[in-house]
């Protein structure tokens, strides 16, 4: 596994029963992977599976010694009624403000829950994109925003695979999918690569 | 005003008046400001017993706090949603109801537990109540970071192959025996009222967490110093004195 942080051989994850069919991949460092399918293949099942939420029913999942993951889930993040500024935010993860839009960089010190939705979302986003890692796990991350959001995404996504990092990213959108993604699987009846 | 008999308690609640309301917004992030209430009962209930077993009351209440904040965790599956909290409750109330109304020694250490008689605190519970506020606030500054990550990003543990049961069963035991140490000093609404309500008025008017502790522990000073001299000056119970002084104040910031 010399570039590889992740390799995947046949695996079948689930919750309480096997919810993807048999899979080989591989994450590398400085790559983006796509996973894209209809509802209900099993994408955000085996993107938690990865980050050890989901049981791994069958197959095999290496991982690279001391591999540090970032997760971002489709959950929104409850911070309604709590006092915590977008900057704060950032602090506890870890994340840089170097790069952070200007339309929520002028926002930072405001609490989350006066932000807007698609603020909110693109800056707890941000917050796991940006926090330290080797591998960031992203699950619908273009939901909430609008097409400002959505480019400046992309570009901040590429950055970070060009520093290294590896990233996978499970979508519905396949223009966006096919825009930043090195490498892209369909998962459904049989999967495969695109 | 000036005389050990008013200093000592005075300091006493002071001690707990700043740290409580920073305790009360951590709860109130996790969603348990019922534990404070919870833990009270409890520990009222464990003060009583000992003192019926000839143990000294205030290590009875903290045993019987530290048991339940640190035992819940033994039933989190079965009790989720607040359900251990609100059972605590009851079960310290029923216990130490019973207790007053069959024990005399009881009674009489009851209705003080409940009514909120600070000025009968003395030397000894300020050498358990000031080093004792002390550590909780640090340990509340050490385990800040992750307490507030469990909230906004639930997923940072298991993504990082981190363990968050010492972090919660630590803010659990920190929480349980500050609470019962408020109610031996304060009493089991007195403690309550100084974690409930200043943590709420921190909440509503906040803009960053780290003000949002500070704004609490100053309301819950300023609101704890003026209810101590009111109620020393109108010869009233301390704990009802401090909590209108605190609703009042609560209702009109907030």
């Amino acid at each position: 596994m010399s570039d590889a942080l992740i390799r995947a051989r046949a695996l079948v994850a689930g919750w309480d029963s096997p919810a993807t069919a048999p899979l080989d991949f591989v994450v590398e460092s400085g790559r983006i992977l796509g996973l894209t399918g209809a509802n209900g293949v099993g994408k955000t099942t085996l993107l938690s599976a990865l980050a050890g939420r989901a049981r791994v029913f069958s197959g095999a999942l290496e991982t690279r010694p001391g591999l540090s993951l970032s997760l971002q889930t489709q959950d929104v993040p409850p911070v309604n009624g709590v006092p915590l500024s977008g900057r704060e935010l950032l602090a506890l993860t870890g994340a840089t403000m170097a790069g952070l839009p200007p339309w929520l960089a002028g926002r930072i010190d405001d609490r989350l829950d006066r932000l807007s939705g698609g603020q909110r979302h693109y800056l707890t986003l941000w917050a796991v994109l940006l926090a330290p890692a080797d591998l960031v796990l992203l699950d619908e991350p273009t939901n909430n925003l609008d097409s400002a959001g959505v480019d400046h995404l992309a570009g901040v996504l590429r950055r970070l695979a060009g520093a290294g990092i590896g990233l996978v990213l499970v979508s519905h959108d396949h223009e966006f999918v096919e825009r930043v993604c090195d490498q892209v699987i369909v998962l459904g009846e049989p999967a495969h690569v695109v | 005003m000036w005389s050990d008999l008013f200093v000592l308690p005075f300091l006493t609640g002071l001690c707990l008046a700043l740290v409580l309301p920073v305790l009360g917004c951590f709860l109130r992030l996790r969603d348990e400001w019922l534990a404070a209430l919870a833990y009270a009962h409890v520990a009222a209930a464990g003060a009583l017993l000992a003192l019926i077993g000839g143990v000294m009351p205030a290590l009875g209440g903290m045993a019987a706090a530290a048991l339940a904040g640190g035992g819940k965790r033994l039933f989190a599956g079965r009790l989720a949603g607040g359900a251990a909290f609100a059972l605590l409750l009851l079960g310290g109330w029923a216990v130490a109801v019973l207790l007053a109304a069959n024990q005399p020694l009881a009674e009489q250490l009851g209705h003080s537990l409940f009514d909120g008689q600070l000025y009968f605190s003395g030397a000894a519970q300020l050498a358990l109540v000031a080093p004792w506020s002390l550590f909780a606030a640090v340990a509340l500054v050490l385990l800040s970071r992750h307490l507030l990550l469990a909230r906004v990003y639930p997923d940072y543990f298991t993504a990082r192959r981190l363990r968050a049961w010492p972090v919660v069963l630590g803010f659990d035991l920190v929480a349980a025996l500050t609470l019962a140490l408020a109610t031996m000093t304060m009493g089991v609404m007195g403690g309550f009222a100084l974690v409930f309500v200043p943590a709420w008025i921190a909440f509503r008017r906040a803009r960053r967490w780290r003000s949002a502790l500070l704004l609490s522990s100053l309301v819950g000073t300023l609101g704890y110093g003026g209810a101590f001299l009111l109620a020393l000056r109108l010869d009233q119970p301390f704990g009802p004195v401090l909590a209108l002084m605190l609703i009042a104040v609560g209702l009109i910031i907030a």
